[in-house]
């Protein structure tokens, strides 16, 4: 069985299944002989397993069927009448395709069991060739007599006669059900009670769910989520120990039953993968190219309501990679590299959300000529791109009517591209973005919700009103304390300084129309993630995270275009839930000038780099690029721990290995009773650095540096007047974990680096 | 041939809306604002756990909308299955009126309300406006 190939398996249960009604159906025809949909019924299965059987080449059931076919549809179609003998052959062919279906389940195979016989008895009705009532209609009930009645019969007509199959059947090979082959000879009528144990292994652990029946208990899960939303918020202004604890117990199951709902929707993505490799295979024949197709992470799982909504995204991504992506052999020769391109599809799990990437090997794509092709098509204008960070022109991509073929293929470049993608992916509240580099390949990467029913969120404040954030655009939160805001102006424009780059603010007073805001001492920013940028959403005051359940709303309030649905809370008021890629649109249009900020950032980047000074020791001061930085944290020295001759701590439940910058400078080993830890972090994997204090993050060009180094260091600058030494920061971490750099694609969010 | 109307006031006039198109009638309750929504959508409600849009009436009918202080009355219509709930003054009785006396609106009708009248039946002592439910809910 488990040899058995999947789609033989789903073929056998389905059969069973429509065998059992096919059962119901013949005998009811005895009753209401003349019954057209009855009759047409019982034809579309059998019409059904013949045509499967085919195509997997099962020949005797094909056989089979194929006859049994024949005599539906004269049935069917009025030219014959039903008759007691007609219903008999019939039930012999079920029986038939039963004893064969069985064989097929147990060994995959059909066997050696002669079919001939029933053939030869349907064939016999079909030809109007008038065997004996009697003979064939004793078939399937009383066995003993079949061996000869027909046998006596037939001989005239055709040379194999009706009951072979009985009496075959007891030598054919089942060896998963010896019990079976012993009660051959009672074809129809005992057969149930025989067959039923040990049979229908396959049938009996699964069953198949009407989508619609699972689709309303989503629903009812949604709804009893948010009641114990609102007995949660209950019990908790109540504080009665009895009610808080039936409360825990009422939350606890309503989890346990999510998460059991949500299971039963779940489908590995390996269902529409699955037909992947074939069609990379037929893009890159037809388009001369060589691919080598890599799947990891195929049995990732998805709800089903999402799995069928990126199957159109995937496909183009998938297609737009080969055509675009990756070069003809001869190109990619010349480039110095194997002919054979790689196409790699990863999909896994990451906070509750499904990342799915398709990257190639190939050319990458070129700002430049993104770019220009925007100004051509008129999407914008020479000024507007000139001054755009790479990033930044990649979203031009999705622009509507933006193609980027050269040459219009049949495979792509219809003028429908990265538009659609980005309209169905945003439409499941995902997200999409790129990453390439010219000559070295492009990685597509849709950031999907979990389920489409029951999303996480933030509740936040504004003008004492409640909006909900969807957790999928939330990337942190930075609270502005009295002290310094570290909000500076570009212009009218508010930015942020987040760890040395420029944040975008957008307020979300401003773009719902709101009393502007008096004072940002207090306020919140939302730093969001939306169409492959971040912008920082000024909130008043984070209230909650809660599970929420997307209510529809009204298309006079869907069509504001603000909004992505309603949502009840705890309290059973209406929450409206942002739509965060729309509120950053609207957010654009209100303030033009931000597409200048994002030009302070680009500039920035340019000939300086943003360093993050740290003091090490007595007087000695350590740069590194900022960019490379996650997190700036401080501990106790008691964090820190030796393992094997190595420093180590635990961070965020990991061990972390740790670089103490004292040891990189040769100072020994010092005393501190604080740490400043700088953490770096690439995919799930971190690595400390640990020095005294962080004393600033400056603008300097590296390449005013003095060659002078020792080993870990890339030589010194001058940072406001002191000799600073420059980490090499790669070498470093590599030394503290050598497989730190291995890991792919790394997730850098919230390391304020795009590159 | 009987027509059963459930009817309110709206700034002194009396309208009339099918009873078969009336799913209940309720007080005023704490609703959510809808920033950027069209002019006559007045929030959204929570009603027995579904999300219904709130419609000012009394903006689509070009009035005044209702304010800060009043206390307005929902009526809550079906339109194409789904609730609507419709702010208006007061909810008045369900009353059933012989399909004869129904007629064309007076041509002294004000023309904001023309639009949105399907006809009116002459009472004894009033008119009442037959409300053009569907038109009156496209916000």
């Amino acid at each position: 069985m488990d040899a058995m190939d999947e789609i033989v398996r789903e073929f056998v249960v389905e059969s069973y299944e429509n065998l059992d009604q096919l059962d119901s159906d013949l005998v009811a025809l005895e009753g209401d002989a003349g019954s057209r949909s009855l009759l047409s019924s019982v034809f579309r299965t059998i019409h059904t397993i013949k045509g499967t059987s085919g195509f997997l080449g099962f020949g005797s059931l094909e056989g089979v069927t194929h006859v049994g076919e024949s005599l539906l549809a004269e049935l069917r179609d009025g030219k014959r009448e039903m008759t007691q003998r007609t219903t008999d052959v019939l039930l012999t062919m079920v029986d038939a395709v039963r004893e064969l279906l069985r064989s097929i389940e147990s060994t995959g195979a059909e066997g050696d069991l002669d079919t001939t016989a029933v053939v030869a008895s349907i064939q016999a009705v079909l030809d109007g060739t008038e065997a004996p009532e009697t003979a064939v209609a004793e078939a399937p009930v009383e066995p003993a007599p079949v061996d000869e009645a027909p046998a006596d019969e037939a001989p005239a007509e055709k040379p194999k006669p009706a009951p072979v199959l009985p009496g075959r059947k007891a030598d054919a090979p089942l060896p998963a059900k010896p019990a079976a082959a012993s009660s051959a000879p009672e074809p129809a009528a005992s057969e149930p009670a025989a067959e039923e144990a040990p049979v229908r292994s396959a049938t009996e652990s699964s069953i198949r769910v009407d989508v619609e029946v699972l689709d309303a208990l989503m629903r009812h899960v949604g709804e009893l989520v948010l009641a114990r939303n609102a007995m949660t918020s209950l019990a908790a202004d109540i504080d009665d120990p009895a009610l808080v604890h039936a409360t825990q117990r009422l939350a606890l199951i309503a989890t346990e039953l999510q998460q059991g709902v949500m299971k039963t929707r779940m489908q590995p993505i390996d269902n529409v993968w699955s037909k992947v490799p074939r069609m990379v295979r037929d893009i890159s024949a037809s388009l001369g190219r060589q691919v080598r197709l890599d799947m990891i992470g195929k049995e990732t799982e998805l709800d089903r309501g999402v799995l069928e909504a990126i199957k159109d995204p995937l496909t183009h991504l998938i297609r737009n990679a080969i055509d675009h992506g990756i070069e003809s052999p001869e190109q990619r020769t010349a480039a110095g590299k194997p002919t054979q391109g790689v196409l790699t599809l990863r999909a896994f799990h990451q906070g509750g959300q499904v990342v799915i990437e398709i990257s190639d090997d190939g050319k990458g794509i070129d700002p430049q000529a993104i770019a220009a092709k925007a100004v051509e098509r008129g999407l914008r204008s020479a000024a507007d791109v000139a001054d755009l960070a790479p990033q930044d022109v990649f979203q031009l991509l999705f622009l509507p009517g933006f193609s980027t073929a050269e040459q219009v293929t049949h495979v792509s470049g219809r003028g429908v591209g990265m538009d659609v993608v980005k309209t169905k992916v945003d439409a499941i509240g995902g997200v999409v973005d790129v990453q390439s580099t010219v000559g070295v390949g492009t990685t597509w990467r849709l950031r999907i919700p979990l389920t489409l029913a029951i999303m996480p969120a933030l509740t936040v404040e504004c003008a004492s009103e409640t909006y909900a954030i969807p957790q999928i655009n939330l990337l942190e939160l930075l609270a502005i304390d009295d002290k310094q805001t570290g909000v500076e102006y570009v212009g009218e424009a508010p930015v942020f300084r987040l760890r040395g780059r420029l944040l975008p603010l957008v307020d979300l007073r401003d773009v719902l129309g709101r009393t502007p805001r008096e004072s940002l001492v207090g306020a919140v920013i939302a730093v969001m993630h939306a169409d492959g940028g971040r912008f920082g959403l000024l909130v008043d005051h984070v209230r909650n995270t809660e599970e929420i359940v997307a209510k529809p709303i009204a298309a006079a309030v869907k069509g504001i275009g603000l909004y992505a649905g309603a949502t009840l809370l705890g309290d059973g008021s209406v929450t409206l839930i942002l739509d965060i890629p729309a509120v950053a649109r609207r957010a654009l249009e209100l303030q033009e000038a931000i597409g200048d900020d994002r030009d302070a950032v680009a500039t920035s980047t340019g000939e300086t780099e943003q360093m993050l000074i740290v003091s090490v020791g007595e007087d000695r001061q350590v740069a590194m690029p900022m960019g490379a930085v996650t997190r700036l944290e401080r501990f106790p020295m008691e964090v820190l721990e030796r393992v094997s001759g190595s420093l180590v701590m635990q961070y965020r439940e990991r061990i972390t290995p740790v670089v103490d910058l004292a040891q990189v400078l040769g100072l020994g080993s010092t005393f501190r009773e604080e740490l400043a830890v700088v953490v770096c972090q690439r995919g799930d994997r971190s690595v400390a650095l640990v020095a005294d204090e962080v004393v600033d993050i400056v603008e300097c060009a590296i390449a005013d540096r003095s060659e002078v180094s020792g080993y870990g260091l890339l030589g010194s600058i001058i940072v406001r007047g002191r000799v600073t030494e420059l980490l090499d920061l790669e070498a470093t971490v590599r030394d503290a974990d050598s497989a730190f750099y291995d890991v792919q694609d790394a997730e850098l969010v919230g390391a304020g680096s795009e590159h | 041939m009987r027509h059963q109307l459930a009817t309110f006031k709206l700034d002194d006039c009396l309208y009339g809306i099918d009873v078969a198109r009336v799913q209940e009638a309720l007080r005023m309750q704490a609703h959510t604002p809808v920033p950027h929504a069209p002019k006559g959508v007045a929030g959204l409600v929570n009603l027995r756990g579904q999300v219904v849009l709130l419609v000012d009436l009394r903006v689509r009918l070009g009035r005044e909308g209702f304010g800060e202080d009043d206390d307005p009355m929902m009526m809550v219509v079906k339109v194409d299955g789904e609730p609507v709930s419709l702010l208006v003054d007061q909810v008045g009785d369900v009353l059933e009126i012989d399909g004869s006396r129904f007629g064309s609106p007076p041509p002294t009708l004000e023309p904001a309300l023309r639009d949105f009248v399907t006809g009116v039946y002459q009472l004894d002592d009033e008119l009442l406006l037959a409300l053009d439910v569907d038109l009156a809910v496209q916000v």
